[in-house]
């Protein structure tokens, strides 16, 4: 568990001071992956290196599992941070240094064994999928391998605590979902805990369980994240909730409904924690009489199980049709009639 | 060859190239040391930096600039005493030394502290995160990562050594300055003149080459 309390970091200039973080507290569970999301210029760069003292806080304290990081002696702190890994947007990897003697530097830090090392760093080649480039350059790999060799090199000292700075901002979308499916493959195999920090809200709704959003050095939203994605409160939140499900009026208005279908009952189903991973149209469509045409959908995966809405067109015998709605009810699956033909 | 080269002893030929490159080598070699120490007392306690120190950095930054400003040929002059008292005389290829090494280590020191300069910030940042003392950050990062742009700086510096050793020659410091300049000028042996210009020139061909190949081989971005 990490406990973070009344962080403040200022920045002086001659002129004026920058709240960058301002009076900040939050607690993080072990193992969990905590989203810190808030636009260029909100403070969460700054915030996350307050977490390993790359930036030294102006007051405010920060423990990870029982110890008081923020106040450790110079050499104290050099060891603690080996067991609190770092992942850079840029890499931030050594060009002059294979694969496999960048994932060993930290090991060459810590005073590992040259035969330790030697076994560690195959384990985690391994384990981040890069098994067959360990004698390649950075510069021969791709963005996505790179980044790779990031996550590599963080693991390998066994860390308690993973920061990812904009872990996935310099990459395709495609690229990004391969590393946040490796972020959460680590998060439940090692059971590490990750804090993370972007400007994406795909990444949020992705990989987290919870997320903090960031304006102006504070906290203006927390929680979970599907709370935060059914019922976002602040401005700075829905703003980042509209860049994954779209905004509101992007969803069919019931006039546009009625207008154009004539024919039978349009349903929103509306989906929350939808975990059970069930065929539920299929089923409708096998058990009952009746016809399914699917008009509009916007549902997202999130660690806690789906999210959105999902409008149909059902058209049948009218009993088929409430028997079918009765059945999906029976399901963590809401339903909703807004127009009949 | 006798009729092409008329003045020229092969002998005192082979002895000048000789001592050009033990001057060069060994003034190369102070030069490194001197100039890397230099190079990263400058960047290390630069603004922001990890030894960050107003005193240091001035300090540092002031001899370098001081002694690149002074020319070659007067600095000779201006530590003619320092050379009597450690070699006894201001004569011959070691003597020469001390010079050679003032002259050069401030010019070197430039050079390695832009190359370090170039260093990634980020992947010093990487280092710190991991736990890395600032002597790991030093040698394994700012050194290795700025590596190519120290050895092309050697380079340029060993070249620009070469041409000092010839300088150093015109006051009896030997090598093929030296034999250029008493032998050949004086004497209006222009023979002699022109022998040593091509293997002046030659050698330096060869350093060139050397620091290319080796930077080439380790450059790895």
């Amino acid at each position: 568990m990490i406990v973070i309390d009344q962080l403040s970091k200022i920045f002086k200039t001659n002129e004026h001071e920058l709240k960058a973080v301002d009076d900040l507290s939050l607690s993080i569970e072990k193992g969990e992956i905590f989203g810190v999301i808030g636009y260029s210029g909100a403070g969460k760069s700054t915030f996350i290196r307050l977490i390993n003292r790359l930036e030294e806080p102006t007051s405010g304290t920060v423990e990870i599992e029982g110890q008081n990081i923020t106040g450790l002696a110079r050499h104290d702190l050099r060891v603690k941070r080996q067991e609190i890994g770092m992942i850079f947007q840029h890499f931030n990897l050594l060009w002059s240094r294979t694969v496999e003697e960048n994932i060993a530097f930290p090991l060459e830090i810590a005073g590992t064994s040259k035969a330790n090392i030697k076994v560690r760093v195959q384990e985690l080649i391994d384990l981040v999928g890069l098994t067959g480039k360990e004698k390649n350059y950075p510069s021969q790999l791709s963005g996505g391998q790179k980044q790779r060799v990031g996550i590599a090199r963080a693991l390998a000292n066994k860390p308690k605590v993973l920061l990812c700075d904009e872990a996935t901002s310099a990459l395709d979308p495609e690229t990004t979902d391969s590393i946040l499916a490796l972020l959460v493959d680590i998060n439940e195999k090692l059971g590490l805990t990750i804090i993370l920090i972007t400007h994406e809200m795909h990444v949020i709704q992705k990989i987290c369980h919870n997320v903090a959003v960031m304006e102006a050095g504070r906290i203006v939203e927390q929680g979970n994240v599907l709370e935060v994605f059914t019922h976002p409160k602040k401005p700075v939140t829905k703003k980042f909730v509209e860049q994954v499900m779209g905004k509101p009026n992007d969803e069919l208005t019931d006039d546009l409904l009625i207008e154009h279908i004539s024919d039978g009952h349009v349903l929103k189903l509306t989906f929350v924690k939808e975990t059970a991973n069930q065929a539920i149209i299929s089923e409708v469509a096998k058990h009952y009489d009746v016809d399914i045409n699917i008009i509009q959908g916007n549902i997202k995966q999130t660690q806690e199980g789906a999210y959105g809405s999902l409008y149909l067109q059902m058209t049948g015998d009218l009993s088929a049709v409430e028997q079918a709605m009765q059945f999906i009810r029976s399901t963590s699956v809401d339903v909703e009639v807004i127009a009949h033909g | 060859m006798a009729n092409l080269f008329p003045n020229i002893d092969w002998m005192d030929l082979l002895l000048a190239t000789g001592e050009t490159l033990y001057m060069t080598l060994v003034a190369l070699v102070g030069t490194l040391v001197l100039g890397t120490v230099l190079g990263l007392l400058i960047y290390l306690s630069a603004p922001g930096n990890l030894w960050e120190n107003k005193i240091v950095y001035l300090i540092t930054a002031g001899f370098v600039n001081i002694f690149r400003a002074i020319p070659f040929i007067i600095l000779i002059f201006l530590i003619l005493p320092l050379t009597v008292l450690l070699f006894g005389t201001f004569r011959g290829p070691t003597a020469a030394l001390p010079a050679l090494i003032l002259g050069s280590a401030p010019f070197y020191g430039r050079l390695v502290e832009i190359a370090l300069r170039e260093v990634d910030h980020g992947v010093i940042e990487a280092a710190k995160a991991m736990g890395a003392k600032t002597s790991t950050i030093i040698f394994k990062v700012l050194l290795k990562e700025s590596m190519p742009a120290l050895v092309s700086g050697l380079t340029v510096t060993a070249i620009a050594l070469i041409g000092y050793t010839a300088v150093a020659g015109s006051i009896g410091a030997g090598g093929l300055g030296d034999y250029a300049y008493f032998y050949g000028f004086t004497r209006r042996d222009m023979d002699i003149v022109y022998v040593c210009t091509l293997l002046i020139v030659f050698i330096v061909f060869i350093f060139q080459f050397i620091g290319d190949v080796i930077t080439k081989k380790i450059d790895k971005r």
